[in-house]
């Protein structure tokens, strides 16, 4: 069946079973590297993606549900060469270990943020109590959030 | 060569023997260690790859190798091209793993003295084209020159090997020379991370390459009775169902097809043996048949218990514990006729290589297997036996399969860290110093790492039929004359090691554990420290001693004395003795916590101190700040360290408040972040201070497992320090917290 998915400003008419969860479709069907399987439950936070400015996890999202609407993974924020502030924000705190989380905390915080940038550390904690980091990187990072958050205030 | 500590693994405590032991040297096929071609290559333009068996797993080492040849060759950071772990044409360095990365690389031997080697070589061959003497030349961004003449390494080298044997006497930069080791060097992988462009062993995407999706026993140990195939029979994108022995997987075209199969097929399973009852798991390992050790025995242990005006005991249990990689592994294998390729995040791609060939029934020489990053491992997590469930379905279908385990299936049949049960006893002299201690351990064990030929010891291989290493119950030799503390039985105050303590005793009963179990970092050492350095603060307290004073006073080691009063200045220690006097019963209490170790008894030193508040109503724990020290002999990146000691922390923190593996009667009940409870990113992250002390004389250590080592005794002893409660149980919840404080005196 043909389902056309918006990612980073392009459409995609792609031929899916509409239970597909959109994480598949995205790193199976795009290649996108952003979005990761972690849990397939919606409890980490690795393949969240924004879609109407709200985080969404798009590993029990079908792509069905978000059939026309703009989908924006990782990709769709910066490049190395020209990365988005709040991805400047994490090389600036050199804020990964494996990185494999990146996606979640990323994605997650931009969202929030982008939507509450007046938010204090512990509105930002409360944010980002439902996104995992195994590395445990949790200080670099929310550095690195926090240093997106003055910006965005700004 | 010259012997490396894994060489005297063999007398040390236990399990951990074969956590780091490396039989014997590089595998077939592997470049050789000893010549400069297999670590690096100039070419006619002058570029610079170098070639490295310790892979980049998140902790950094990819950054430092690159800063340690670029610095050996005096080029910039970004000039040398570092290429990792892979099987055609990376040497063997067996596991990227314990901490030996750092001394394995940036002290004498290998990538270091590759480095120095080729240097050395450059200045001679420079010095014979220009006619120039070597102490007259100096090396700048890959030119050599006397001022007036120069030469480049593109045209020195002419892009040939060098064919030369590494040279032990090849001097190595010193530390006072470097410009771009031991700086804090950006990694150079953060801006793909960030943006999405990173290549993950998850993103690997071959052409033609099909989904394959495994199904394991519902229960531990469950057998294969029958595999009804017409239940999946016509499923959209299904190519093939896949059967061997208990092994059960699908291939399909797409991975949702293949998610889809997997939920649908039927498959009955004979169910395994009863699983132990998890209430009284830890007393249950003390009468299981054992293989047991003698570290070390001063033969007056007993003499001096019973003669002593105080004896202090205490037991201390530790759970099984996950890796619980933050995504579930994958791998990507392309298996055609009789030759393999693999895409891995295994830690030895050498080794993969040739279990990978064992359960594929191939030669070893035609599997090539290449590491790509998995999610964070921190030891040995489903990385290894997922790259076999993707060789085997591979094999089946024959077409590139790529594998990605559940969470259910990455958390249920992990080689996990495993259970300990600690007894410890003391005795004390009338000035309150300890005249002997006594350790006893009893901690279960199951397969490991596969290592060079034992694919049974992860679980994909022992579905296939192969067996794990052998468990053969043993009495104890003989404690050996070298004590061996690579597992930190040993506690630190002990003369045998770095104190002072002349009579001591450590005994450890390996017995049988009926989940697989691994490394998990700080594997062994992490449960004696917790047990060593929470029965020491019980010491102080005993007679009324600040715990830090009376660990210097117990210590005779200047470097772990340093470090540890190191921590206890920046965290500006009060010298008192614990509990705090004047703290009230109810409500917050606060309090602080110390510990300290010489980590695998040679390889880091650390010391923590953690200030906590205990809500003594509800049990809760918050920690507000962690100072953590260490001395891990010359520092590489700064920043890496840091990181590393940051990360340790927390997940120190992490694993002492919550994690714990659960089962019931017969399967295994923590199979999620739901059941297995992981600190999430945002928390009250406690402020951390990382004091590093850069001892630029010394040997390069290991740094990615010192201070998690330390925080669970820490933690443990600032709770007692603020509520006069004791808690010798991990995880601390608060459930076991109000228990604690229940019994207070």
């Amino acid at each position: 069946m043909a389902i056309i998915l918006k990612v980073n400003g392009r459409s995609y008419p792609l031929d899916l079973d509409p239970t597909t969860p959109l994480l598949y479709a995205l790193s199976d069907d795009l290649q996108l590297n952003g979005p990761k399987f972690g849990c397939g439950l919606g409890q980490c936070g690795a393949c969240t993606v924004i879609v109407k400015g709200q985080a969404v996890r798009s590993c029990v999202t079908t792509v069905k549900s978000v059939e026309g609407y703009d989908i924006t993974t990782l990709e769709g924020l910066g490049t190395p060469e020209r990365p988005h502030p709040i991805q400047q924000a994490f090389i600036d705190e050199q804020a990964a270990q494996c990185g494999f989380c990146l996606n979640g905390v990323i994605m997650t915080a931009k969202a929030f943020l982008d939507k509450n940038p007046k938010a204090t550390e512990a509105e930002i904690q409360q944010a980002m109590s439902g996104v995992l980091c195994r590395c445990f990187t949790n200080v670099r990072m929310l550095r690195a959030i926090a240093q997106y958050g003055k910006a965005t205030a700004r | 060569m010259k012997l490396h500590r894994r060489d005297f693994l063999k007398a040390s405590g236990g399990l951990i023997v074969s956590f780091s032991l490396r039989a014997q040297g590089p595998l077939q096929g592997s470049p050789p260690l000893n010549q400069l071609d297999s670590w690096i290559a100039i070419a006619a333009d002058g570029s610079i790859t170098a070639y490295s068996g310790k892979e980049e797993l998140g902790q950094g080492i990819s950054t430092a190798q690159q800063q340690l040849v670029a610095e050996e060759l005096s080029v910039p950071f970004n000039r040398v091209k570092l290429i990792y772990c892979d099987t055609a044409l990376t040497p063997d360095q067996a596991h990227t793993s314990g901490s030996q990365s750092h001394p394995a690389n940036f002290n004498t031997d290998n990538l270091a003295q590759a480095g120095a080697t080729a240097r050395e070589a450059l200045f001679r061959m420079a010095s014979q084209k220009l006619g120039v003497p070597v102490d007259r030349l100096t090396a700048s961004n890959g030119v050599i020159s006397n001022g007036s003449q120069q030469v480049t390494y593109g045209e020195l080298v002419q892009g040939k090997k060098f064919s030369l044997v590494l040279d032990p006497k090849a001097k190595r930069k010193s530390p006072s020379e470097w410009t771009v080791l031991g700086k804090p060097i950006p990694r150079p992988d953060l801006p793909d991370l960030v943006t999405g462009k990173f290549e993950f062993v998850h993103n690997v995407r071959l052409p033609d390459m099909l989904h394959g999706r495994v199904v394991r026993p519902p229960f531990l140990d469950a057998t294969v009775s029958s595999v009804d195939e017409s239940s999946v029979a016509g499923m959209p994108g299904l190519v093939k169902v896949v059967v061997k022995k208990n092994f059960v997987g699908v291939v399909a075209e797409k991975p949702w097809q293949a998610i889809q199969a997997a939920a649908k097929l039927k498959v009955t399973w004979n169910p395994g043996p009863p699983l132990p009852d998890q209430a009284t798991f830890h007393d249950s390992l003390r009468k299981l048949p054992a293989r047991d050790t003698l570290m070390v025995d001063s033969g007056d242990v007993e003499q001096k218990l019973s003669g002593a005006a105080t004896v202090v005991k205490a037991t201390y249990l530790h759970p099984y514990q996950m890796h619980g990689s933050m995504g579930s592994s994958c791998a990507v294998a392309d298996v055609r006729d009789d030759k393999a390729t693999i895409y891995s995040a295994t830690q030895a791609v050498w080794y993969q290589k040739n279990t990978s060939a064992m359960i594929l029934g191939l030669k070893p020489e035609n599997v090539h297997v290449i590491f790509r990053r998995g999610s964070g491992c921190y030891g040995v997590n489903g990385a290894d036996t997922v790259t076999y469930d993707a060789a085997i379905l591979s094999q089946a279908v024959g077409r590139p399969v790529r594998v990605q385990l559940t969470r259910k299936d990455e958390m249920a049949f992990e080689n996990y860290g495993p259970a300990y049960v600690i007894d410890q006893r003391a005795a004390l002299d009338s000035s309150g110093n300890i005249t002997t201690w006594d350790h006893e351990s009893w901690s279960p064990g199951l397969g490991n790492r596969p290592g060079t030929n034992r694919p049974g010891n992860i679980i994909t291989g022992s579905l296939l039929g192969f067996p794990p290493a052998d468990f053969a119950p043993q009495s104890a030799g003989p404690a050996p004359a070298r004590v061996n503390n690579n597992s930190n039985g040993v506690p630190s105050y002990l003369a045998a090691v770095t104190g002072v303590v002349q009579s001591g005793r450590v005994r450890t009963h390996a017995v049988e554990s009926r989940f697989f179990t691994g490394p998990l970092r700080s594997p062994a050492r992490l449960q004696n420290t917790f047990a060593h350095e929470s029965f020491m603060d019980e010491l102080a307290a005993k007679v009324k001693a600040d715990p830090v004073e009376y660990r210097l006073r117990h210590l005779r080691d200047a470097r772990l004395k340093e470090v540890l009063s190191a921590a206890a200045k920046t965290a500006t220690w009060e010298t008192r003795p614990s509990p705090k006097s004047g703290n009230r019963k109810t409500g917050i209490a606060t309090g602080r916590g110390a510990a300290s170790v010489l980590y695998e008894g040679n390889n880091g030193y650390t010391a923590l101190v953690a200030e906590i508040e205990v809500n003594q109503d509800t049990g809760k724990i918050v920690v507000k700040r962690m100072v953590a020290a260490s001395d891990v002999g010359p520092i590489s990146n700064p920043d890496g360290l840091r990181n590393q000691v940051e990360g340790g922390a927390l997940q120190g923190l992490s694993r002492c408040l919550g994690e714990e593996v659960t089962w019931d009667t017969a399967k295994v009940t923590s199979v999620d972040w739901r059941t297995y409870h992981s600190l999430p990113l945002g928390f009250e992250v406690p402020k951390i201070d990382a004091v590093l002390i850069n001892r630029t004389e010394g040997e390069v250590m290991g740094a990615g497992e010192t201070s998690i080592t330390l925080v669970a005794a820490a933690i443990g002893n600032a709770i007692f320090d603020a509520t006069g409660a004791r808690i010798r149980q991990v995880p601390f919840t608060a459930e076991r917290i109000k228990a604690a404080l229940a019994a207070r005196a």
